[in-house]
């Protein structure tokens, strides 16, 4: 099997138990790109720069150029501004940030330092999934750890950098992955979305100019300080810098998190994760997670994992979820239970994604109990029309860009659920 | 209202926000008073209102719009199975139907004796772990099989 370059879990154990400790982190060469960076007096501008190199794209779903978001900070303010790191990894087939934070949670406190110092932050937080409380326990643990060796807190290694963090956890809500909502939540409130304008650059947590970012967004950055934004661009390919965590799961023998660089063939990864399970055909991939349209697994098979050839091939890279369905997988049955949660999970602000959320898992649960019409194809795409693009945030077009894809791909499927009142696997 | 030992809790939660942020506070101490309660009575919601400087409702809110909040008294143990596509894909569905007939209930439903409620979950962000579940909101079982869920279901059965 290929060895590639690891960016995030070089060098972790995660059978040993002490393996995450500050203590192993530091003979990673843990916490030596912010010793870098105030040792050497590199100033803030000059990091942005680095990362701006990098081509880091954000690793939550939308996949933004990093050193871009971080420029659009306000320099000269003079109150408090916010970074707040996005751990609420709800989005299906998504399981990447809980292992960064459980196996390596100093990589994320070491990014948000460095990112803290380039943005000129005093206070961050950590908004972590509600379900893995362990994984919320070990990130306490670590920012205590972190505190206690001068990492955080009030004159950072004796410069005139202060900066504290803090873990919020999450209590169940999937739309806190949205950024303002997570704002919101952190606000003490129902996690809603909040109409942009005004960005949260501008108008953030309690009203300040504030940066969120995806936890292995953050987690990259003291790589790239390290060895330059240039070597980690490299790692990559044009405009797609550097490695990602892919989390794989469903039909294969190995489900897990791989990290590979980013081009890398969707073949590799496959392999990487021990092939399909019990050796049968590949029928689809969703690539970026449930909210990415799904695409046939011949097309996968021809595709590289990266946001520019992802998008090529007609989804996208997303969160880096990649769900592998075989032969024996009803599509009709996979979107099913999609479209429940979307209806689960809307927020219930916006008219279009509410109702239509709803009018989607209907319709799609009448056609997997042989009760569909055959024009429900044309409702069904005429619903997603009515929702996509009509809402305050992007849970709309998740809801509704699945429900479009699996008609596009597998309409022959659902076509024989309506008329046979059966599965057709 | 809340035992010494959450209030100190809380009090460490709501330390990590500005001052006149308390609000910021309000999810962590009601899964704090939920801890202590098992699950949240108006008048413990109407407590961490008053605890925190909010107006009741604003604390309803919240309680209502995230899952994990239990607003009625559930079983002594709550078991969450996770059904997502990506869990379903690798046997979410058996272990759900597996729990239901050992326990003799359906999802939203309580033992007689009070020990089990059992809920269907959405993602926990642990897909690569699936057939995933969890008990009480904390203890994350993963890779689950029938033999597994015999041993936690008599584990918490003493």
């Amino acid at each position: 099997m290929t060895q590639f370059t690891q960016t995030l879990l070089a060098g972790v154990d995660s059978s040993d138990a002490e393996n995450w400790q500050l203590k192993n982190y530091a003979r990673r060469s843990g916490y030596s790109a912010i010793r870098k960076i105030l040792s050497n007096k590199i100033s803030p501008d000059s990091v942005i720069e680095e990362v701006k190199k990098s081509a880091l794209r954000g690793r939550g779903g939308a996949g933004f150029p990093t050193g871009l978001k971080w420029s659009f900070m306000p320099k000269q303010y003079e109150g408090d501004k916010y970074i707040v790191c996005n751990s609420d990894e709800g989005e299906p087939g998504t399981f990447k940030d809980r292992d960064i934070m459980r196996h390596n949670p100093h990589i994320l406190i070491e990014g948000m330092i460095i990112a803290a110092y380039a943005m000129g932050v005093k206070v961050g937080y950590n908004y972590i999934h509600g379900e893995i409380w362990d994984t919320y326990e070990r990130m306490e643990e670590a920012v205590e750890e972190a505190r206690a060796a001068g990492y955080l807190g009030n004159n950072i290694l004796g410069s005139n950098f202060s900066f504290n963090l803090y873990n919020h956890h999450g209590y169940g809500a999937y739309i806190c992955g949205e950024e303002t909502a997570l704002l919101e939540s952190i606000e003490g409130k129902k996690g809603q979305p909040r109409f942009k304008p005004p960005f949260p650059a501008n108008y953030g947590l309690y009203g300040k100019p504030t940066t969120i970012n995806n936890t292995e967004t953050f987690a990259s950055v003291p790589w790239i300080i390290l060895n330059g934004g240039e070597q980690y661009l490299k790692l990559g390919k044009p405009n797609n810098g550097g490695t990602k965590l892919f989390s794989v799961s469903g039909h294969v023998n190995k489900p897990g998190n791989y990290e590979i660089p980013m081009g890398t063939p969707f073949a590799t990864l496959l392999e990487m994760a021990g092939g399909m399970r019990g050796g049968k055909k590949l029928k689809a991939c969703i690539p970026g997670g449930s909210s990415m349209p799904v695409l046939p697994g011949e097309i996968m098979m021809q595709t590289d994992m990266d946001y520019d050839s992802i998008a090529k091939a007609g989804s996208m890279l997303g969160s880096g979820a990649v769900i592998i369905m075989d032969e024996t997988t009803c599509m009709v049955k996979a979107l099913e239970r999609l479209s429940y949660f979307y209806f689960e999970e809307s927020c219930g602000q916006c008219t279009p994604c509410r109702e239509g959320t709803g009018w989607l898992y209907r319709i799609v649960n009448r056609i997997e109990h042989g009760k569909g019409l055959m024009e429900d194809l044309d409702l069904l795409d005429n619903i997603a029309d009515n929702i996509q693009g009509r809402t305050i945030c992007a849970l709309g077009d998740a809801a509704a860009m699945p429900v479009r894809a699996m008609i596009q791909h597998f309409r022959n499927e659902f076509i024989y659920h309506i008329e046979h009142k059966k599965c057709m696997v | 209202m809340l035992s010494p030992e959450s209030l100190k809790k809380i009090d460490h939660e709501i330390a990590k926000y500005p001052i006149d942020k308390k609000q910021s506070a309000v999810m962590s101490a009601l899964a704090i008073a939920q801890d202590e309660k098992g699950w949240l009575a108006n008048e413990t919601m109407n407590f961490v209102a008053k605890y925190l400087g909010m107006p009741p409702i604003a604390v309803y809110e919240v309680a209502t719009f995230y899952n994990m909040y239990n607003l009625e008294p559930l079983g002594e143990y709550k078991i969450t199975v996770c059904t997502n596509l990506p869990c379903a894909l690798s046997g979410g569905n058996d272990v759900a139907n597996y729990v239901k007939k050992k326990l003799s209930i359906g999802f939203n439903q309580t033992t007689a004796d009070g020990k089990f409620t059992l809920k269907e979950g959405e993602c926990m962000g642990a897909c690569g772990d699936a057939p995933v579940l969890l008990v009480n909101n904390k203890r994350m079982c993963s890779f689950m099989t029938n033999d597994m869920i015999d041993q936690l279901l008599e584990e918490l059965s003493k």
